[in-house]
C-alpha cells in the first residue's frame, strides 16, 4: 500500500474556540488506484490531504507515505509526494516551460535531464505550443493541467489533487478526468478530495465518504451504492407535512419501500426499484398534499444522505 | 549548502534542490535586470547629486566629523542600498505570494527541509544586495564635485561587512515579508524602513552622534548602523568609525535574531 493513514486526527484550538477538523481517519490506499475523499465542504477532507502532503501537523495519529512516515521524515517524503492544491500556485514569473524545468530542478535532476523531462511533459500534456508563456496567458482549465503536469514532473509514487474540478467549466473537468485517468494507465497512485458525487462516482477505484472529520464508508462506488441499501430516494413533499404517522404506516406496507425518514417539509423514501410504486405513494398521499415529488436514482448522492441525512451539497 | 548533507530515499544532496530554488530566483533576477539596476541606482544618484553635486556648486558644501559630505555618504549609501535590495527582494514578493498567490507553495514541497527554503530566500537576497551595493560604487566617481576619497584600506572588513550586512537584510526582508500583509507593506515601509535608514548613520559617521549623546545609543539598536559603519571601516578610514570587533558582533547577532524571526514567521505561514 502507497498511502497509510492510522488514527489521525486535527484538532484547531484558539482562544476562541476548538474545532476538530479530523476525527480519527484510518484508511490506506493502494499502488495504481484513484482514490476519493467524498464529503461536503468542511468535512475534514483538505485537512487530510493537508497533513498527508505534510503541510499540516497532526494532533495525533499517523500518514507515512511509500513507507515514510511524513511528520518525521516530510523532506524526504516529498519526493514520493505530488500535490495541486485547490487554488493556483503555478510560478507566475516563470514560463510555463521554466514551471516545470526548476520544479525538476529542485527534485535534483540535472539541466539536461530537467529539460528533457519539461519537453516530454509538454508534449504529454498537449501544451508543447504554450512553453513560453507565462501562466496569466493561459485559461483556467489549461492553467489546471500545466499544474497537473508540474506535480508529476518529479514522478511521485502518489499525486494528490485537492478538489481538481473546482472552478473548472464542465468542459475542461471531463478533459482534467481523461488525464487523471491517463495518468492511472502510468501507475502513478491518484488520491483526490471531492464534494462532486459524479466525479467521484465517474473517476474513483474507491470512494472515501467523510463527513465531520469521520470516515463514514469506504468502498467502490458500485458497492457503496449496493450495499448500504441506498437504493432509489424518492422525495415527497407534503403540504400538510406535520403529522404523518398514518401516512408512513401506509407506505411501510408497501413491499417495495426499504424505509422512510422525516425530512423538512415531507418524507425521504428509501425503495428498491419504482416500478409502479410512484402512483400507489401518490395515491396514498392524497389527504396531506403533494406539492411535489422528486426521484434520485441511486448515486452517491443517495448514499451520502443514506448516511447522514443530509444532503451533500450546501 | 553542505554537499555530505544526502537527504534519504532517491540519493539526492539538500544542496541541490537548494541550487534549484536559488536558480530559479536567478532566472526571475535575470529577466528584470533592467528595473532591478534602475530601483538599485536611482535612490543614490539622486542623493550623490543633490548632496554633493548641486550643494557645493550652491555653496552649502560642508564637511562632517573632519572629511567631506561625499566621503562620509559613500558608505552610507551601499548600507541603504543593500538593505533596500533585501527588502525588495524577499520582503515585497513573499508578502504578495503568501498573501495573495500561493505561488511559494511548489517551492515549500521540494525536498527540503522548510527553513532550508527560508534560508535560500536570505541568501538569493544576498547576492541581489551585494550587487546594489557594488553598483553605488562608481555613481560616487563620476557624480560628486569634490573628489571621493575612498580606496580599500582593508578587503577582509570590506568583504566581511559586505557579507553579512547582506545576510542582515534578506533576513529584514524576510522577517517582514513572512509576518506583514501586503495591504500593511506601505505602512511598515513609513514606520520601519524610514526610520532606520534615516537613523543609520548613512548621513553622518556614529561618533559625531556624541554631540546628541541619547541618539548616539538608541541608535546602537539598528542594524543599518553597523552596515555604515562596517563599510566606512573598509573603505573610508579617514572617517571615524566604530571598533571593528563590535561591528562584525553587532551584525551577527543581528542576523541571528532576525533570522530567528524570518524562519520562525516563514513556518508558521507554510505549515499548519
Amino acid at each position: 500500500m502507497i498511502v497509510e493513514i492510522a488514527d489521525l486526527t486535527k484538532v484547531y484550538q484558539d482562544k476562541h474556540q476548538r474545532i476538530t477538523a479530523v476525527d480519527g481517519i484510518d484508511l490506506t490506499v493502494e499502488q495504481g488506484e484513484i482514490f476519493g475523499l467524498l464529503g461536503p465542504n468542511g468535512a475534514g477532507k483538505t485537512t487530510t490531504i493537508g497533513i498527508c502532503t505534510t503541510r499540516t501537523l497532526p494532533t495525533s495519529g499517523r500518514v507515512s507515505i511509500a513507507g515514510i512516515d511524513v511528520v518525521a521524515r516530510p523532506a524526504a517524503a516529498r519526493r514520493n509526494i505530488g500535490v495541486v492544491p485547490q487554488f493556483n500556485t503555478l510560478d507566475r514569473s516563470l514560463t510555463i516551460f521554466e514551471n516545470l524545468y526548476y520544479h525538476c530542478k529542485y527534485f535534483g535532476f540535472s539541466g539536461v535531464e530537467a529539460r528533457e523531462r519539461a519537453n516530454t511533459l509538454l508534449k504529454q500534456f498537449l501544451l508543447h505550443e504554450r512553453g513560453e508563456s507565462f501562466p496569466s496567458q493561459l485559461s483556467g482549465g489549461l492553467q489546471q493541467r500545466v499544474q497537473i503536469s508540474r506535480a508529476i514532473a518529479h514522478r511521485p509514487a502518489v499525486l494528490f489533487l485537492d478538489e481538481p474540478s473546482a472552478g473548472l467549466d464542465p468542459q475542461s473537468r471531463i478533459a482534467m478526468w481523461d488525464t487523471v485517468r491517463a495518468l492511472r494507465q502510468e501507475g502513478i497512485t491518484v488520491v483526490l478530495t471531492t464534494h462532486y458525487m459524479e466525479e467521484a462516482d465517474e473517476l474513483c477505484d474507491r470512494v472515501a465518504i467523510i463527513d465531520h472529520g469521520k470516515l463514514l464508508a469506504l468502498d467502490a462506488p458500485q458497492r457503496l451504492k449496493t450495499t448500504l441499501g441506498a437504493d432509489t430516494v424518492i422525495e415527497l413533499e407534503l403540504r400538510q407535512s406535520e403529522d404523518t404517522r398514518l401516512l408512513v404506516g401506509k407506505l411501510n406496507s408497501m413491499p417495495q419501500i426499504k424505509s422512510i425518514e422525516a425530512m423538512p417539509g415531507g418524507l425521504r423514501i428509501f425503495a428498491h426499484g419504482t416500478d409502479g410504486l410512484l402512483p400507489e405513494i401518490v395515491q396514498a398521499a392524497l389527504g396531506y398534499g403533494v406539492r411535489d415529488i422528486s426521484i434520485n436514482e441511486p448515486s452517491l448522492e443517495t448514499v451520502f444522505i443514506r448516511l447522514t441525512g443530509r444532503e451533500l451539497r450546501e | 549548502m553542505n554537499n555530505t548533507l544526502m537527504s534519504p530515499g532517491k540519493n539526492v544532496p539538500y544542496a541541490t534542490a537548494f541550487a534549484g530554488l536559488l536558480q530559479r530566483d536567478l532566472r526571475v533576477m535575470r529577466r528584470e535586470l533592467g528595473p532591478f539596476i534602475v530601483r538599485v541606482v536611482m535612490q543614490p544618484l539622486l542623493f550623490l547629486f543633490v548632496f554633493t553635486y548641486v550643494f557645493p556648486h550652491i555653496g552649502q558644501a560642508g564637511t562632517v566629523g573632519g572629511a567631506n559630505f561625499a566621503t562620509v555618504l559613500l558608505p552610507g549609501l551601499m548600507a541603504v542600498a543593500i538593505m533596500f535590495s533585501g527588502i525588495a527582494a524577499v520582503a515585497l514578493p513573499l508578502s504578495q505570494e503568501f498573501g495573495v498567490t500561493r505561488e511559494i507553495d511548489d517551492r515549500v514541497m521540494c525536498p527540503l527541509p522548510v527553513p532550508a527554503v527560508a534560508i535560500e530566500k536570505i541568501c538569493f537576497s544576498a547576492i541581489q544586495s551585494i550587487l546594489a551595493a557594488l553598483l553605488v560604487l562608481p555613481l560616487a566617481y563620476f557624480i560628486p564635485a569634490t573628489p571621493v576619497h575612498a580606496h580599500v584600506a582593508n578587503w577582509p572588513m570590506l568583504i566581511t561587512t559586505l557579507i553579512l550586512a547582506s545576510l542582515v537584510a534578506g533576513a529584514l526582508g524576510l522577517t517582514i515579508g513572512s509576518n506583514v500583509k501586503p495591504q500593511q507593506i506601505g505602512l511598515v515601509f513609513s514606520i520601519v524602513v524610514i526610520p532606520i535608514t534615516f537613523l543609520g548613520c548613512v548621513y553622518y559617521p556614529w561618533a559625531v552622534l556624541s554631540h546628541v549623546r541619547w541618539l548616539q545609543f538608541v541608535v546602537l539598536l539598528n542594524p543599518i548602523v553597523y552596515m555604515s559603519e562596517g563599510l566606512r571601516t573598509a573603505l573610508t578610514p579617514g572617517v571615524p568609525h566604530m571598533p571593528s570587533p563590535m561591528i562584525v558582533a553587532a551584525l551577527l547577532l543581528s542576523l541571528a535574531v532576525l533570522g530567528g524571526f524570518g524562519i520562525k514567521g516563514f513556518l508558521r505561514r507554510v505549515i499548519s
